[in-house]
C-alpha cells in the first residue's frame, strides 16, 4: 500500500462554486437517500477539479455536506491516489503508466524526458505549470506506452512525441489526444484485420426477429 | 482468414469505433432488438439459457454467469435487489472493457437491463475506475440516450421500471474486487469484505447484490438473440464463447480483438499481432491473462489454448485474456519485479501478509534483478510468496504470489546466472546480505 498524508501548508477555507456544487447534488441523487455517502468519491473529485488538489478545509466541506464524520472522508481522500493531496501543475499533470506491459514498449524513455523537461518526478515544477507522476497500470494496454495528461490518455507515444506534447502544453496548446501511431483506437497498426464485413453495419441486424431461439413454450413463469 | 472467428459471429461490431457509437447505430447493428421478447419470456428463460451457453465469468475467475445469477433471493422481501457491474478494469494487460464502454454502450445497457430483470433488481450501478473519464462521460450519454428512448426508466417499453447509475472510483486496483468495489460504492475505502456473508444475500448497503464483469453482461443480449447454442459452439466444452482479447507488448501489432474461446495462443498472437517482434524464435515468455496470471514458456505457448482449462494445465490461467508477450530481449526478472511493485502499490493494507508480503517479495526481487541476492533467498521467496498465497481476505495476495511463483518456476537458472556475475565481478564478497528489511 501508498502512505499518502496531507500537505504541510493547507488553505485556510474551502468554498463550494455554484457549479460545484450542483454538480455535487446531482451525484447525491444517484443513491438512495440515506446513502449521501456513496458519493464521496465523485464530490472530491469535482472538488479536486474545481481547485487542482484536495485540500483539508475541502475535506471537511465534503463530510458536512454529505453528512460523514471528517475521518471517513480523510480516509477515503488518503485511500485513493487519484486525489492530489497538494497542489499539482496547473497546466499540465502528466502521469506516466510505469507498469510492466507499458516498461516493456519504453515508458523508462517517456519518464525519462518528462525528468528532463520538468524535473523530478511527484514534485512540482519551479514555474507552478507541470508536475509528472509514474502511475499504475491506466488500462489502455494495447496502446502501450500510455500517458495520461490531465483527463485524456495520450497513447503509443515516444520520447519525441512527449517531449513535443510537453512543449505543446507549455506553449499554452492542448495536443490531440489517442493514439500517436496512426492507428485507430485500438486497432492494429495498419488498419483492423477484423469486423470487414459490410452487412455487419447495412441495418440487417436490426431486423425484426420473430422467433427468438429456444423459445418453444416449456413452461409458463415469470 | 484471419483467426477463426468469423464477422458474423462478432459480439461486439464497434470494438474499434470506426461507427457510430449512439443508440442510432446501435440498434442498426442489432443491439435492443427483440429484448421486450426476451423479458416476456420470463426470468427462468433467461437464466437457464444464459446458463446453457456455458458463459463463464469475463472478469477473470471465469464462475458461470447464470449460476451466479441463480444465487440470488427467488422473492424480493424488504431489502431491494441490486445489480453492481465491475467496470473497474485494472488488471495490468487488461483493457477490453474500456472498448465496451467507449464504442458500445448500448450493448451493456441491454445487458444491465436483461440480468437485472433475470434477478429482480431495479436499479444498477456500474462502477468505473477513476481513470476511464472519456469512458464515463460516454456511458453517461449512452444511458441518457436509452432513458429518453424509454428503453429503460420508469414506466419503459420492456415493462420493467429499471434505472441505470454511472458511478466511478478514484484509483484503486483493490476495488475491482467485488466487495471492495461494494464499499467503496457505499462511499469508504475499498478494503474486501470477509465471506460469507455473499453479496446475493448481503451486497450493497446490506442487500441482496450480484457482482458481473462488463464484458459478461455485454454478451447476455446477442446470446438470447442468437442462442444459447450458437454461442456454445465456439470454443471447447466448459470453456465456450467468444471473448475479447487482448495483445500487449512484444507484438508487432498489439491491439484488441474478439475471437473463439480455445484459439491457439499461437495463432492468436501471428493472426491478430501480427506475431512476435522479431519472430516466433525471439518469443522468451508470455503472461496470458493479466499481471496476476503466472508466466508460461516458449515450449508452453507453443501448444496452449486461449481457454481456462489449457491455461491451467500449464499451470497459469487465462484471467482476462489480457496477453502480455515478452521477446528474448526481455529482462524477466525486472519485468517480474515491476509486476510485484504494481501488487505493493495496490494492497489495501488490511491482512499483514499481503501488506507485509508484497513490500517484501519486491524488495527481494529487486536486489535479485541486479543479482544482489544469495542463492538460499530464491527458496526463502517461494517460501513466503506460498505464505502470502492463500492467507488473505480476498484474492490480491495469491495475485501477487502467482507472478513471482512462475518467475521461480520457469526461469530460476536466470536469477542464479545474476548472483553468480554479480558475485564474480566483486573481487572480496563479504557474505551474503539480510532479505528481511
Amino acid at each position: 500500500m501508498s502512505a499518502r498524508r496531507l500537505a504541510k501548508v493547507q488553505p485556510a477555507s474551502f468554498e463550494f462554486s455554484k457549479e460545484t456544487m450542483e454538480k455535487a447534488q446531482w451525484w447525491i441523487k444517484k443513491y438512495p437517500e440515506s446513502r449521501r455517502q456513496s458519493a464521496v468519491i465523485p464530490v472530491l473529485w469535482l472538488v479536486q477539479k474545481q481547485e487542482g488538489w484536495v485540500s483539508e478545509p475541502a475535506i471537511r466541506a465534503i463530510a458536512e455536506l454529505l453528512g460523514m464524520a471528517y475521518i471517513r472522508v480523510l480516509e477515503v481522500a488518503t485511500f485513493y491516489t487519484m486525489f492530489m493531496l497538494e497542489p499539482v501543475g496547473k497546466v499540465a499533470l502528466i502521469q506516466v503508466c510505469g507498469t510492466t506491459q507499458c516498461m516493456l514498449r519504453g515508458s523508462q524513455d517517456l519518464m525519462r524526458v518528462c525528468k528532463e523537461k520538468i524535473g523530478p518526478k511527484d514534485k512540482l515544477s519551479a514555474d507552478g505549470r507541470f508536475t509528472w507522476q509514474e502511475v499504475e497500470c491506466i488500462g489502455a494496454c494495447s496502446n502501450a506506452p500510455v500517458a495520461q495528461i490531465n483527463d485524456l490518455y495520450y497513447e503509443d507515444l515516444t520520447p519525441e512525441n512527449m517531449a513535443q506534447i510537453i512543449d505543446d502544453f507549455a506553449a499554452g496548446k492542448t495536443p490531440k489526444a489517442g493514439s500517436y501511431c496512426g492507428r485507430h483506437n485500438a486497432a492494429p497498426v495498419g488498419g483492423a484485420k477484423v469486423l470487414l464485413d459490410p452487412a455487419l453495419y447495412d441495418g440487417s441486424a436490426a431486423k425484426k426477429i420473430k422467433k427468438l431461439p429456444n423459445s418453444e413454450p416449456k413452461k409458463a413463469d415469470a | 482468414m484471419i483467426g477463426i472467428l468469423e464477422d458474423k459471429d462478432r459480439i461486439f461490431t464497434n470494438l474499434y469505433g470506426l461507427h457510430d457509437w449512439g443508440l442510432e447505430g446501435a440498434k442498426k447493428r442489432g443491439a435492443w432488438n427483440a429484448t421486450k421478447d426476451m423479458l416476456d419470456l420470463g426470468r427462468d428463460w433467461i437464466i437457464d439459457n444464459v446458463k446453457a451457453s456455458g458463459l463463464r465469468g469475463r472478469g477473470g475467475a471465469g464462475f458461470s454467469t447464470g449460476l451466479k445469477w441463480s444465487f440470488m433471493p427467488k422473492e424480493v422481501t424488504d431489502r431491494p435487489h441490486y445489480l453492481v457491474i465491475n467496470a473497474d478494469e485494472s488488471e495490468p494487460a487488461t483493457c477490453k472493457d474500456r472498448e465496451i464502454m467507449r464504442h458500445d454502450p448500448q450493448l451493456l445497457i441491454e445487458g444491465a437491463l436483461i440480468a437485472s430483470f433475470a434477478m429482480q433488481a431495479h436499479a444498477c450501478y456500474i462502477y468505473l475506475r477513476g481513470e476511464y473519464i472519456l469512458e464515463r462521460e460516454r456511458m453517461e450519454a449512452a444511458v441518457k440516450q436509452a432513458y429518453e428512448a424509454k428503453l429503460i426508466g420508469d414506466n419503459n417499453v420492456h415493462g420493467w421500471d429499471f434505472h441505470v447509475y454511472i458511478h466511478h472510483g478514484a484509483g484503486a486496483y483493490i476495488c475491482g474486487e467485488e466487495t471492495a468495489l461494494l464499499e467503496s460504492l457505499e462511499g469508504k475505502k475499498g478494503q474486501p469484505r470477509l465471506k460469507p456473508p455473499f453479496p446475493a444475500g448481503a451486497g450493497l448497503y446490506g442487500c441482496p447484490t450480484t457482482v458481473n464483469n462488463v464484458e459478461s453482461i455485454a454478451v447476455v443480449g446477442t446470446i438470447l438473440r442468437r442462442g444459447a447454442d450458437w454461442f456454445a459452439s465456439f470454443g471447447r466444452p466448459n470453456n465456450t464463447g467468444t471473448k475479447l482479447m487482448s495483445l500487449a507488448g512484444h507484438v508487432n501489432t498489439p491491439c484488441v480483438v474478439e475471437e473463439a474461446m480455445s484459439i491457439p495462443l499461437r495463432q492468436l498472437i501471428e493472426d491478430h499481432g501480427g506475431g512476435v517482434r522479431g519472430g516466433w524464435g525471439n518469443l522468451k515468455a508470455i503472461i496470458p491473462g493479466g499481471a496476476s496470471c503466472p508466466v508460461i514458456t516458449r515450449e508452453q505457448a507453443e501448444v496452449a489454448l486461449m481457454d481456462f482449462d489449457s491455461m491451467r494445465e500449464h499451470r497459469s490461467s487465462l484471467g482476462t485474456a489480457g496477453v502480455t508477450v515478452m521477446d528474448e530481449s526481455t529482462d524477466i526478472v525486472r519485468a517480474i519485479a515491476r509486476i510485484s511493485y504494481f501488487f505493493k502499490h495496490e494492497s489495501c493494507g488490511q491482512c499483514t501478509p499481503c501488506r507485509e508480503g508484497t513490500g517484501w517479495m519486491w524488495r527481494v526481487l529487486e536486489r535479485m534483478a541486479i543479482g544482489d541476492a544469495d542463492p538460499s533467498e530464491i527458496d526463502l521467496l517461494l517460501d513466503v510468496a506460498g505464505q502470502v498465497e492463500g492467507h488473505t481476505i480476498c484474492a490480491l495476495g495469491d495475485a501477487a504470489a502467482w507472478p513471482v511463483q512462475g518467475l521461480i518456476r520457469h526461469f530460476r537458472h536466470e536469477i542464479e546466472d545474476r548472483i553468480n556475475t554479480y558475485r564474480n565481478s566483486r573481487a572480496n564478497f563479504a557474505g551474503h546480505t539480510i532479505a528481511a528489511e
